[in-house]
This record gives structure tokens, sequence and C-alpha cells, in this order.
């Protein structure tokens, strides 16, 4: 029995070992000087571990009664989760070490943190639930105050530290409430209470809290205060790794909450879903047009991109949750390119943010600008780049939901964010003459973002197979 | 007779003093990390309250977690806080402003 529930949650336990192990040799093993080593052992870790979950066999196993479950749908989010993972830690050794930011702890840190991401997703108990989330915001709090010195870094940490501590006491306030009325902890429990129908009042305020708790972590609107203060301030390879990894898992862990315990009653939580998505969609189109600091900009379209995969969830179906997915492997795929650009971005050896530093940029620099305009016509979802399919995806699911005002609503935002995307590709291409920036020649960030760019027109295809598998990996969730 | 809507009331009133805390304090950030405090706290009286209720005792393991986690989050919170006054050589909320939201 234990032998079997310890083989279920292997690959999380040999991961949260890895990091301890790492800490130790880290801490005894030379200090910093041994970060760059960290660093490269964890990304292949997390890749080892990736496909070893992605090529394992496919079936349902829970653990440790219930509380964990290991599905496709946790399998398909967690292989996304350490592929991206492992993509920004690759891209951040450059930038971390040329700063005297590559702490040994960095690497150790995002490694607990995708433990707490893996467990977030696997989640079938509300304290399983709770204590990944805590294990991954608690290392996140700690790798955006990375760099201690800087007044920017450690405000960044202080306030995503204070707004994710509230976010935390919402979504266990609504856990309390939840466990009290339902009177248990298990998500089988729960949906059985909450039965098909009427609601209970207090399980009704639980989702609610709850869903607040999740709409912080995802960075919903009304809840995004904390998003563009922290993504401007944490050095950017964090930013960068906030901008992907724990995105998915916090889709997630919404997703396998409100199907596997509240999957009864639908349209009770479809309307908070619908809410949020559209909040976000348009607080993040709108605020971030008047951004001039790319790193806040990205923050407001990421914004806006939650909103989308939020609409997918909306739908409440199977083919919702399967869009939903579909738009955060693209969603993330897209960042880690645009985020492969922004690390490069530098002028004497010092990191630049500012939009106008773009300016005329395709002179110097073609194959890069024509990259980063790939990469900005799919964020803003032109066709026939690969974004647009995201996109197309979550309206095709809201609007055979029934949500057809919800789709409008999103093409509507789509056009508005448009508008910012195409502002950098204007300034690249039809700027005024400037002082150009230098460096950025490293090779890996260079085919990171090639890559991604790639990707963005040659996905077109079949979109690299992804459908057929997120299709499964809903199937396991909705049923 | 003390039941457990008393006890619901005590903590949510309880929650939402620690959610006024968050937001209407000007002063200090140390006050808002005991209004975090406050507000995990009011969680554990209504799981210990439901966990007697209901005679199951997963509320009140739920505490045991809960207590552990937030011992956790407010060393970081402090760790994160004494970072910042190295910085700034202030912790009053006025000053947490270098980036505008």
């Amino acid at each position: 029995m234990i032998a079997d529930d310890l083989q279920t949650v292997l690959p999380e336990i040999l991961i949260a070992a890895y990091a301890m192990l790492a800490l130790m040799f880290g801490v005894y093993g030379g200090k910093d000087r041994v970060g760059g080593l960290l660093l490269w052992t964890t990304a292949a870790v997390f890749v080892a571990v990736a496909l070893w979950i992605g090529y394992g066999p496919n079936e349902t196993r829970t653990a440790f009664f219930g509380t964990f479950i290991d599905d496709g749908f946790a399998r398909f989010a967690k292989v996304v989760i350490l592929l991206s993972a492992a993509a920004i830690l690759v891209m951040s050794q450059d930038y971390m070490a040329r700063r005297d930011l590559l702490r040994f702890e960095y690497p150790v840190l995002i490694a607990l943190a995708a433990v707490g991401m893996m467990v977030m997703v696997s989640a079938g108990d509300l304290i399983v639930l709770y204590m990944g989330l805590e294990l991954q915001s608690l290392a996140m709090y700690v790798v955006a105050t990375l760099r201690r010195d800087s007044a920017k870094s450690t405000e960044a940490g202080l306030k995503y530290f204070i707004l994710g501590a509230l976010s935390s006491g919402l979504l266990l306030y609504g856990a309390s409430l939840t466990y009290g009325f339902a009177g248990t902890t298990e998500f089988a429990g729960i949906i059985a209470a909450v039965g098909e129908g009427d609601v209970p009042l207090g399980l009704l305020f639980g989702l609610v809290f709850m869903s607040a708790g999740f709409a912080f972590k995802v960075s919903a609107a009304p809840f995004h205060m904390w998003t563009p203060d922290v993504y401007e301030g944490a050095p950017t390879p964090v930013t960068a790794f906030m901008a992907t990894a724990p995105k998915m898992a916090a889709m997630g862990l919404f997703a396998r909450v409100v199907h596997d315990a509240f999957g009864g009653v639908v349209g009770d939580w479809q309307q908070i879903v619908a809410f949020l998505a559209v909040v976000s969609m348009f607080l993040g189109a709108i605020a971030a047009i008047g951004q001039t600091n790319i790193k806040r900009l990205m923050a407001y379209s990421s914004i806006t991109h939650m909103g989308f995969a939020l609409m997918g969830l909306a739908a409440g179906t199977a083919f919702g949750v399967q869009a939903m997915l579909v738009y955060m492997v693209i969603y993330i795929a897209m960042n880690v390119g645009t985020f492969a650009f922004i690390l490069s971005m530098e002028k004497d050896g010092r990191p630049v943010t500012d939009i106008d530093a773009l300016q005329m940029y395709s002179a110097k620099e073609p194959t890069k600008a024509l990259a980063l305009l790939v990469l900005m016509f799919s964020l803003a979802g032109v066709p026939p780049l690969v974004g647009f399919f995201g996109k197309f995806y979550v309206l095709r699911a809201a609007y055979e939901a029934g949500l057809g005002w919800l789709a409008v609503a999103g093409v509507i935002a789509s056009v508005i964010a448009a508008f910012y995307y195409l502002r950098i590709v204007f300034y690249m291409y039809f700027g005024d003459e400037r002082e150009a920036m230098d460096g950025g020649k490293n090779p890996v960030l260079w085919s990171f973002l090639m890559a991604s760019a790639v990707v963005m027109v040659f996905g077109v295809v079949n979109l690299f197979g992804i459908e057929p598998l997120a299709a499964a990996a809903a199937a396991t969730l909705v049923n | 007779m003390i039941g457990l809507e008393h006890y619901l009331t005590v903590a949510a009133a309880l929650f939402v003093i620690g959610i006024f805390g968050i937001f209407v304090n000007r002063k200090n950030v140390i006050i808002l990390l005991m209004s975090i405090e406050l507000m995990l706290l009011a969680v554990n009286i209504n799981l210990v309250a439901f966990s007697s209720y209901l005679s199951d005792l997963t509320g009140q393991v739920f505490t045991l977690f809960v207590l552990t986690v937030a011992a956790a989050e407010a060393a970081i919170g402090l760790a994160i806080l004494v970072c910042f006054f190295r910085n700034r050589g202030s912790i009053d909320v006025e000053d947490v402003n270098v980036m505008r939201g």
C-alpha cells in the first residue's frame, strides 16, 4: 500500500530530495561558485523528470487515500511546468552570472517551487492543495527578492509577499468553509456533498473565497494589483519564470478544483470564472497602453492572456479545459521567446527595460527584430501565427458552451490589446533613429528567441500535436 | 450555550479585521504581518470549530499544517522586511513606493 503510494509520488519526491541534496552541496561545496553547476544540473533534472512523466504509463492513479491524483491532466501540466522551468533556468544563467546574482540558492528555490507546482496540479484534497500552493509561493517570494541590495527587488518581494499571503488567507478561509459544510477536505467527498442543483450557501461562500485566492495566483483582474510591480521589480529571469510555470500550475489547480470538487454545479462557478475572464481581458488590454517599461507591459499582457485562458475554463466542458491547456502551452512558448529577447536587451552591460530603447532596432539587428515581430504578432493573436489558434480555441469553447457574449468580449479585448504589441513593432521598424542597444549576443538567448519564433510560424501545421494530448488530458479531468 | 455559530462569528470578525488591517493601515509593514497572522488564526478557529462540530479530526490536522506554514511564512516575511529596511532605512507603508502601481 504505502509502496504504491510512494511510487505514485516518486517524481515529486525525487525533485524534493534533489533540492535538499543540492542545498547541502551548495552550502558545503563552495557556496556561490557552484551556482552555475547547480543551475545546469537542476535544468537537466527537470528535463529528465519531464520526459519520464511524459513517457510514463498512461493511467490514473491515486495515492494516500485519494489526496494525491496522478492522472493525464496532472501529467500534462507537470510536463509543461518542468520544461518551461528548465528553459527559464537555462536562459537565466548568463544574465544572473554577469550581475553577480547566480547564488546557489536560486536553482534550489526554483526546484522547490517546481515541487510545489507539481503537487498543486495533482492535489485531490484541500490540505494537499494548500501545502503545494504555499511551497510554490514561499519559494517564489524569496526568488523575487533575490537581488537583496536593490530597493526595487526587495520592494517587489515585499509586495508579492503581502498580497500573496492575503490571497492564501482568502483561499484558506474558503477552504475552511468548504470543509465545514462538506464535512470533508477530499475533493471526491466535496463533490458528493455539493451534489447537483442548489449549492448550500456555506459551500458557495467557500467556492467564492477559494476562487478569489486562485485569481490572485493566476493574476486575474480584479486581483491583479501585485503583478505589474512584482514583474518590474524582480530580476528579469525571475519575472520570466513567474510569467510561465506558476501560471500553468495555478491554472491547473483552478481547473482541478472547479471540476473535481465543484463539477456538479458548473453554472455557479461559471459566472465567477466568466467575470474574472472578461475583467482581466479588458483591464490588461487597456492598462497596458500607457506603459513604457517592457516588463510592466508583459505583466499587463499576461493579465490579458490569463483572461483568455480563464475563458476556456469558463466554458465548463472538456473542450473548454482542452482549449485552456492548449492556450497555456502556446502562451508559455511565446513568453519564453519574448523573455529571451528582454533578457538580451542591454546597453553598456546594464539591462534596459525601456520600450523606447527599441526604436529602429530593425536597422541594427534585423534577425532578432524579425523574431520579435513574429512573437508580438503571435501574442496579439494575428493569424496565421500560432497565437491566433490559441485564441480561436478558447473563443470556440466559450461560444459552444453558450457564452457567446464572452467570446465577443474576447475579440474586442484582443483588438484593443493588439495596439500595444503593434506599437513595439512600429518602434522597431519605423521609430526615430536612436543610440542603439549593444550586446545581446548570447547564443543561448538567441536560440531560444529564434526557436520560439520558428515554433510560432511552423506550429500552424498541426500545433506540434499538442491538441490530441490536451484533449486526452482534459478527458481525464472532466467526465 | 456557546455553539458553532458563535465560533464562526468570532472567526469571521477576526478575518475581516485582518483584511482591514492590510488595506486601511498606512503606518507600518509589521502591522501588515500581524494582520496576515490574524487572518490565518481566524481560519484556524473556523477549522477547529468545524472539526469539533463534525467530530472529524481532519480539521485539526489541517490546523496544524496551517500553523506550521504560517510560521514559515512569517519567517520569510520578516527576512524580506529586513532586506527592505537595509535598502530604504524605513518600514513605513508609505515608503513602499519605488514602483507605482
